[in-house]
């Protein structure tokens, strides 16, 4: 396989396409649920706000500083869990990390865009890059 | 020097990655090991391997002889007094902790204070961030130029008649820069405080004197120079270190053991408690021996050749960020950047897929990102064994990065 195309698996054009031009980029003011979190051995950094109202997550917005993995997963991952329940945001967190270590992922997930980070599980060292937006929503829509 | 015949002696070279010969350019991080030293450590497992300095038998005499006898070459490579002043530690970290946790809680009160600078590693500020905590004590930083160097009178800003200890890099592991840790010594010196060398990076790469630089500690690691993971030397001169208690209690470094007191060897072995790292030892003694015999006058030389090359085949690319000085004789074989455009990780990815090893993200040296305004950067940093065709195909790298991501 040449080098090009070992690389196109990974950075895909939907990736590039959120890098790019990353979707819910911004903060949700007042009274919203923030995360922060890094990644200490690269220097990711996600600014998180959700709304959540009722068990469903209303809205979400990201600021962060990362490369086009990192920031292209969270642009995805806040375009997915938008108007899911915090128990469908919590199971589709879980069936991303499955993805990552590429295992089949549950017959009632369907990752969409997100599904283009399959191609991440072929590379180790970027994995985390990839999970970051995801944990610090788990985290989030946990918070009381 | 003879590169091709160098890059025989390291047989990791001859490995592939992604189905591309491996080009290796994160030195800094580590280094590769040759085949002298790789048999070194094979050899006194082979034939001499037993605990040191217990032993009435032949072979803890050999381990003994070959363990101690690392500790003289340690002691000739940095130009040491003595060898009683060379402790062997499992590497700079545990060096530099080692001076913080001893000298530093014994020395440092509340309003005193440490200063170190913006260019530090982590292993170089956090030890001192919790002396300054437990002890109440002011830990400030050294301003940089904008070039990323240390002046005199940046030092002077600083250092105070309060000032107990000066902790500075010797080589940055960023920047590159070499910093005149002589002449900050004295500053240190003049104000009664003790200067602590962190020579990780310079170890490698430059002759180092620690009684012409006169410093009070030197910590450096193996493994960045040739020799083995895991181990590491602290250098101190023999007045702060005989005053000095160890950090690590049981056994090889106790004298009489009673039920509710101890006492200590004499230096250095009070301050290596437990069995200590003698193949480690072995393997930095042979690095020693073969950097020396290329010698590392050559070797400076060969990097400031590459560093030269590559900032010249790198400042053509456009969009390209070099940080540090640009003048080659005024820095260690590295060169930190940034590509526009290309996120560092997605950069070391790209070159990755050609089998070219670069290093990407914060390099453990967080505050000075922070000075730079960058939250990553990569860093390709050079040895004895790299090539300028190293570097072509480097910059090739560099510049299919540029397209695939532009």
């Amino acid at each position: 396989m040449s080098m090009n195309n070992k690389l196109d698996q990974l950075y895909r054009s939907v990736i590039m396409d959120h890098y790019k031009s990353p979707r819910n980029k911004g903060i949700l003011e007042d009274n919203n649920i923030t995360v922060d979190m890094n990644n200490p051995t690269c220097g990711d950094v996600i600014h998180l706000t959700l709304q959540v109202e009722d068990g469903v997550v209303k809205d979400a917005r990201f600021e962060g500083e990362g490369c086009s993995i990192s920031m292209s997963s969270a642009s995805m991952m806040t375009q997915l869990v938008k108007g899911k329940t915090v128990e469908e945001a919590l199971h589709y967190a879980d069936n991303f990390s499955k993805m990552m270590l590429g295992e089949d992922v549950d017959d009632d997930v369907d990752f969409d865009d997100a599904e283009a980070l399959s191609g991440v599980a072929k590379f180790p060292a970027r994995i985390k890059c990839a999970t970051l937006a995801w944990k610090a929503m788990e985290q989030g829509v946990q918070q009381k | 020097m003879l590169t091709n015949k160098i890059r025989e002696q390291f047989p990791i070279l001859k490995e592939e990655v992604n189905g591309k010969p491996v080009v290796y350019l994160d030195s800094a991080a580590t280094s590769q090991k040759p085949q002298a030293v790789i048999e070194a450590v094979s050899h006194y497992y082979e034939t001499s391997n037993a605990n040191v300095h217990r032993g009435v038998h032949t072979l803890g005499n050999l381990a003994t002889d070959a363990y101690e006898g690392a500790r003289d070459k340690v002691r000739a490579f940095i130009n040491a007094n003595e060898a009683a002043e060379i402790i062997f530690t499992r590497g700079t970290t545990t060096s530099l902790n080692l001076v913080a946790q001893s000298y530093g809680m014994m020395n440092v009160e509340e309003g005193d204070e440490i200063v170190i600078s913006y260019m530090e590693h982590h292993s170089n500020i956090i030890p001192w961030q919790q002396v300054a905590k437990a002890k109440k004590a002011t830990l400030k930083y050294i301003e940089l130029t904008e070039d990323g160097e240390i002046t005199l009178d940046a030092v002077k800003a600083q250092v105070t008649d309060k000032t107990k200890i000066v902790s500075v890099a010797y080589a940055s592991n960023v920047l590159g820069t070499i910093n005149p840790v002589k002449e900050i010594a004295e500053i240190a010196h003049a104000h009664g405080a003790v200067m602590v060398v962190d020579a990780a990076q310079a170890a490698p790469h430059l002759k180092i004197d620690v009684q012409n630089i006169n410093c009070d500690f030197l910590a450096f690691s193996g493994h960045k120079m040739c020799a083995p993971t895991g181990i590491g030397v602290l250098y101190g001169k023999r007045a702060l270190l005989d005053a000095m208690e160890p950090v690590e209690f049981g056994g090889e470094m106790i004298d009489f053991v009673g039920l509710h007191d101890s006492t200590w060897k004499e230096l250095p072995w009070k301050f290596e408690g437990g069995t200590p790292i003698i193949a480690g030892a072995v393997g930095l003694g042979a690095a020693i021996d073969y950097l020396e015999e290329i010698g590392l006058d050559n070797i400076a030389r060969h990097e400031q050749e590459l560093v030269a090359y590559a900032i010249e085949r790198m400042q053509q690319i456009e969009g390209i960020q070099l940080y540090g000085p640009l003048d080659p004789a005024r820095r260690a074989g590295l060169i930190t950047f940034n590509l526009q455009e290309v996120h560092p990780h997605d950069l070391a990815t790209v070159l990755d897929m050609n089998g070219i090893a670069i290093r990407a993200g914060h390099h453990c040296a967080q505050p000075l990102m922070k000075w730079l305004e960058q939250s990553a950067t990569a860093r390709a940093s050079f040895y004895l064994y790299n090539t300028k065709e190293d570097i072509d195909q480097f910059v090739e790298g560099l510049k299919m990065a540029k397209e695939y991501f532009g």
